[in-house]
């Protein structure tokens, strides 16, 4: 039974986060509020509500931002980076786990390394070797490239679960006859399932907000994902904070809808990862 | 016989394509990189000379530059990696009471972290500069009527602030799960033997959340050394280069200054640095780590 001193205590501190919460969430405020604005509104006042709805900013940015363009574009690379990367991490980790030859336990170590190494460090000899693969300029090129840069990740996060499965379950699938593929796709991979939706999760919201690949390899107007659009309206439209911040709005809303929809799993997907690992 | 083959198409079948792009996307550049920075290349023409320790030369004697960013990135990330971890503990701590708001409260703080690219960079943009300056109008509290972004100390901050902001959220979700995994019999136990709050904490919570407490500190280093998105839309390096992080400096040296040569030798001193800090890490807070 907790005592009063005590109920008192947690009612402040419920109170003290809830407008910790508040101030997190003011920079959302900002933007939102000021993105319906005049431009002499922002100006005059940026924390008031606004008094007349302009809604002209949105249609305005959406085409300096070729919206619909960049989004097709930002959902073709997501869609097909993680189709790819689950695929082959899972294989991968698979395969590591089951078979601890020497070998295979270097080549963990040596994809591990990969967190470590800083883009800077590749990203300026990559275009080189990519345009030797014919990956530069491409959709199908960038997606490759989060295949390499994914694996990574991918791998760690795929292992730690691997070795929570029970061996017994593929033993008796080999005695019945089946071989390794089929007990891999048909037995293992199914029970993958909490793991792949935390790795599709992690990597969708890494490769939608990634900015200095997308620069490096999509130099073309009609291959540019949001960041990239919005980097280059930025450039233009330097300071007109009402189209500009339309445009953020846009750029931030399908990755917030995304969260919100799914926050449980990946915020349960980070500590799975994290403590197991 | 048989089962030796099979086992090799195993091992390509499964590991192959993992092998397969790694190499092609890592580690064929990252050699190549090595390579490079012993060159005088400039990205696009055909003569590359070999001018051996030359680059590694004039960086480590004549860059003030280099060094100034490497100073910058080193302050940003002894600051920004305290606070993160602090306020992500804290944050964790509190939530891990049973407060009725908790989730809702947990899903705020980790929004910050779904923004990304250079749209946190701008966002803040218009918060330091218009939305400050206004609330500064507003409450005629000196703290928001500063230049924000203007000087080399608020571009400093602002940096610090947003890093904070933005990735506090990702290690206070490690954090709780974390300390969901200290078994309440020992806490009770203290209790019982009279212990404090603090003793409590001290004694107990965080040797036994040293795991957690690696990872975190270990993500926190990574982050704030990489940092480039986030400085090219705050602050693009300004005022005057005072706020330019290594990972900038790199970038500017490759693909405006075009010397690519000297921009992978920056590049590869950079991983060295990155790679030493992060692995004295772990093994100091490993060397801390407690098992039940």
């Amino acid at each position: 039974m907790k005592s009063k001193f005590q109920l008192y205590r947690m009612l402040i501190i419920e109170i003290a986060m809830i407008m910790l919460a508040l101030v997190f969430l003011s920079p959302f405020y900002f933007v939102f509020v000021n993105s319906v604005k005049s431009m002499g509104d922002i100006l005059l006042n940026a924390a008031s509500l606004p008094k007349n709805l302009i809604w002209d900013n949105y249609s305005h940015a959406w085409e300096e931002l070729q919206f619909a363009t960049s989004f097709k574009n930002n959902i073709l690379i997501a869609v097909f980076a993680n189709i790819g990367l689950v695929a082959i991490s899972s294989m991968a980790a698979y395969r590591l786990v089951r078979k601890r030859s020497r070998t295979n336990r270097v080549l963990s170590y040596i994809f591990l390394a990969a967190m470590v190494i800083p883009f800077q460090s590749i990203m300026i000899p990559l275009v080189k070797v990519a345009s030797w693969f014919h990956l530069v300029k491409s959709i199908h090129g960038i997606v490759v490239s989060y295949f390499g840069f994914g694996v990574a990740l991918s791998i760690f996060l795929f292992q730690g679960f691997i070795k929570s499965i029970p061996l017994e379950i593929e033993e008796s699938a080999a005695i019945d006859g089946s071989s390794v593929y089929g007990i891999f796709w048909r037995i293992v991979f199914p029970l993958l399932r909490p793991m792949t939706v935390t790795v599709i999760l992690l990597n969708t919201l890494w490769v939608w907000n990634d900015f200095l690949l997308p620069l490096i390899m999509l130099p073309t107007k009609n291959l540019r994902t949001i960041q990239l659009s919005i980097n280059s309206l930025f450039g233009e439209y330097f300071n007109q904070w009402d189209i500009a911040l339309a445009a953020l709005v846009m750029g931030i809303v399908p990755l917030l809808i995304f969260f919100l929809a799914l926050q449980r799993q990946i915020i349960e997907g980070i500590s799975a990862g994290a403590v197991k690992g | 016989m048989r089962k030796l083959l099979s086992n090799w198409v195993q091992q390509i079948v499964f590991l192959g394509p993992a092998i397969l792009f790694y190499s092609v996307i890592i580690v064929m550049p990252f050699a190549f990189g090595v390579f490079y920075s012993f060159t005088n290349w400039n990205g696009v023409s055909g003569n590359i000379d070999w001018i051996g320790f030359d680059n590694f030369r004039a960086i480590l004697t004549n860059d003030k530059g280099f060094f100034q960013s490497f100073w910058f990135t080193t302050r940003f990330m002894l600051i920004s990696v305290v606070l993160t971890n602090l306020l992500g503990f804290s944050i964790a701590f509190i939530l891990s009471k049973s407060i009725k708001s908790r989730n809702l409260l947990r899903t705020i703080f980790f929004m910050p972290n779904v923004l990304g690219g250079l749209l946190l960079g701008f966002i803040w943009k218009f918060v330091f500069i218009q939305g400050f300056s206004s609330i500064g109008k507003l409450t005629n509290i000196d703290f928001f009527s500063l230049p924000w972004l203007g000087t080399e100390n608020t571009a400093f901050w602002g940096l610090v602030i947003v890093f904070t902001w933005h990735q506090a959220g990702y290690l206070m979700v490690i954090y709780i799960a974390g300390l969901a995994n200290i078994p309440t019999e020992m806490l009770e136990a203290a209790n019982i033997d009279g212990a404090n709050a603090w003793q409590k904490l001290h004694r107990i919570v965080i040797p036994l959340i040293m795991p957690v407490v690696t990872v975190c500190m270990f993500l926190a280093i990574a982050w704030a050394f990489k940092m480039f998105d986030l400085n090219f839309s705050l602050t693009k390096g300004g005022p005057y280069n005072s706020s330019e992080s290594l990972a900038m400096n790199i970038y500017t040296e490759a693909f405006i200054n075009n010397r690519y040569g000297m921009g992978t030798a920056k590049a590869i001193i950079f991983f060295i640095v990155v790679a030493t800090v992060t692995s004295i890490q772990v093994s100091l807070t490993k060397k801390r780590e407690v098992d039940i």
